[in-house]
């Protein structure tokens, strides 16, 4: 299977780089557009959906910035290639779904990629490591508009462009930087973050776990406002307050260390022991650990390891990656003894 | 409004469940709100939410029932469709739903009107839709001054483009 080379290539977006890697592990801006003319996808029967599919399948492998990508029809894959694919944030979980005409395109260095009749007939999103809103949308505002010049896209002048669902129409814009904020958590401050983001046309959400629980203290921000304000002002809106956000979580851990050296260190280290002597550790535990590992190894109390080490190993242990590691589709609890086995070599290289 | 569940927060979601034809409104918190989809099994998403934020009283006017049941023309899709899905059909459906739209995308976004990027499409349609109601105005004018020759000329180019633009 084509994606069994995907295990071995290194991501992009997970390397560790770009500005404030330490606290933002990545940033993401997708847009949401129709194709004028062909009913959307929940409105669609089979046919329309097929022909629509053909239509932008025709229209994206001609677009310059997508020579050389992964054109996939989702019903091809099975469940586990599918799981994989969300784990490694290339679509949706709702896109493992009802799959007859469902595509994506992937392109080689897993920046670019496009669901096709998701929500929406065309979803297109950017991937970058770090902090980088700007480059995301430079990318994605080109593909964008290269892509409009051969594709008649659903628009208004009144509305903008035009989507299935409300919350995205106007821009079809939405961006959002997953941020690493133990610092926040640990002095009781992310409460007052969450209070804040709310007011201010942005969404805020634990990237792991379901609900309000936010495993690892690693939170999704993202614009909520898609209409009304042009692409340039809803980025730098949440531009700002990302800044402010970083900025206050680097504060918080120049003040752990200064000030309660002793009780961050002891819980650190102990969560690095934990992981390396492990025979047995689940995917949710696996999370916590690597988050407090994360976070010393930015403190400066764990020095063997780097931010992209770790960032591979949140990715590599989750449970669809694991299978596809070893090869074989394996029981949760056997999962669990396996991630253990992945850990340690990984951890242990270093 | 209080919450009907708790009796204590402040409702913030207002869910509208229709069996059989028998609508029951309930206004519930955020807490409540999450407890009573939990218990309902189902999925507590955006459609739950979108039903929220759109009015829909069993006492409403015949004219603002006659907006819920007016059928789409592009996929034949009514609002009250809509406000059960939570997804709209085709682009037509935002012409023919704009009234009860416009108050939902204020709800959303704090405005119903686009800034921002246009399709290469877009403005090129734009471009010509500007052009035409200029050559329009000539018309008017050819004709004030009974400039008939002219006019006809400009008629038929003015067809011409309206027949593109209908089929861009």
């Amino acid at each position: 299977m084509i994606l069994n080379d995907f295990i071995k290539k290194e991501t992009e977006w997970l390397k560790g780089e770009g500005p404030y890697s330490n606290i933002a592990i990545s940033t993401r801006v997708r847009v949401a557009r129709n194709i004028k003319g062909h009913l959307y996808y929940d409105r669609a029967d089979s046919k329309q959906r097929e022909d629509t599919l053909g239509a932008v399948t025709a229209n994206m492998k001609r677009n310059k910035f997508l020579q050389g990508a992964l054109f996939l029809r989702i019903k091809d894959l099975s469940d586990l290639d599918r799981v994989f694919l969300v784990e490694r944030h290339l679509m949706s979980r709702e896109h493992t779904q009802d799959v007859a005409h469902k595509g994506l395109v992937i392109d080689e260095k897993e920046i670019i990629s496009a669901m096709l009749n998701e929500e929406d007939h065309i979803r297109f999103q950017v991937l970058q490591s770090g902090f980088n809103i700007v480059e995301a949308w430079r990318i994605v505002d080109e593909i964008d508009t290269d892509l409009g010049q051969h594709l008649p896209f659903d628009f208004s002048n009144e509305y903008g462009y035009l989507t299935s669902c409300p919350t995205n129409t106007g821009t079809g814009l939405r961006a959002s930087v997953m941020l690493h904020l133990s610092g926040l958590v640990i002095s009781g401050q992310i409460e007052n973050v969450f209070d804040a983001i709310s007011k201010l046309g942005l969404t805020m959400r634990g990237f792991y776990g379901e609900g309000t629980e936010a495993l690892g203290d690693f939170f999704q921000i993202s614009n909520q406002v898609a209409l009304g304000h042009s692409e340039m002002d809803i980025l730098d809106n949440l531009e700002r307050i990302i800044h402010k956000i970083i900025s206050r979580e680097e504060k918080t851990r120049e003040n752990l260390i200064k000030k309660h050296k002793q009780e961050t260190s002891d819980r650190i280290k102990r969560s690095y022991e934990t992981l390396k002597s492990a025979s047995i550790i689940t995917s949710a535990e696996t999370i916590k650990l690597l988050s407090a590992v994360r976070f010393g190894a930015d403190l400066g109390i764990i020095k063997d390891i780097d931010t992209a080490t770790i960032n591979e190993v949140l990715l590599l242990t989750q449970p669809a990656h694991l299978q596809k590691i070893t090869g074989e589709t394996i029981a949760p609890h056997e999962r669990d003894m396996k991630r253990a086995d992945l850990i340690h070599e990984r951890l242990g290289k270093k | 409004m209080k919450c009907d569940n708790c009796g204590k927060n402040e409702a913030t979601v207002h869910l509208t469940e229709v069996i059989n034809d028998n609508i029951t409104k309930l206004h519930l918190c955020e807490t409540c709100a999450r407890t009573k989809s939990e218990e309902m099994q189902s999925h507590f998403g955006l459609t739950d939410l979108l039903s929220g934020l759109m009015d829909f009283e069993p006492g409403m006017t015949g004219e603002a029932k006659h907006d819920l049941m007016t059928k789409c023309p592009g996929c034949g899709m009514t609002y009250f469709d809509f406000q059960h899905s939570g997804r709209l059909g085709c682009g037509a459906c935002y012409e023919v739903f704009s009234k009860n739209l416009n108050e939902l995308l204020r709800k959303i976004h704090g405005s119903d009107k686009h800034v921002g990027k246009m399709p290469f499409k877009g403005k090129d349609v734009l471009k010509k839709q500007e052009d035409l109601q200029r050559l329009k105005g000539e018309l008017r004018d050819l004709v004030r001054a009974e400039e008939f020759e002219k006019a006809s000329v400009l008629r038929d180019r003015i067809k011409d483009m309206e027949g593109k633009l209908g089929g861009a």
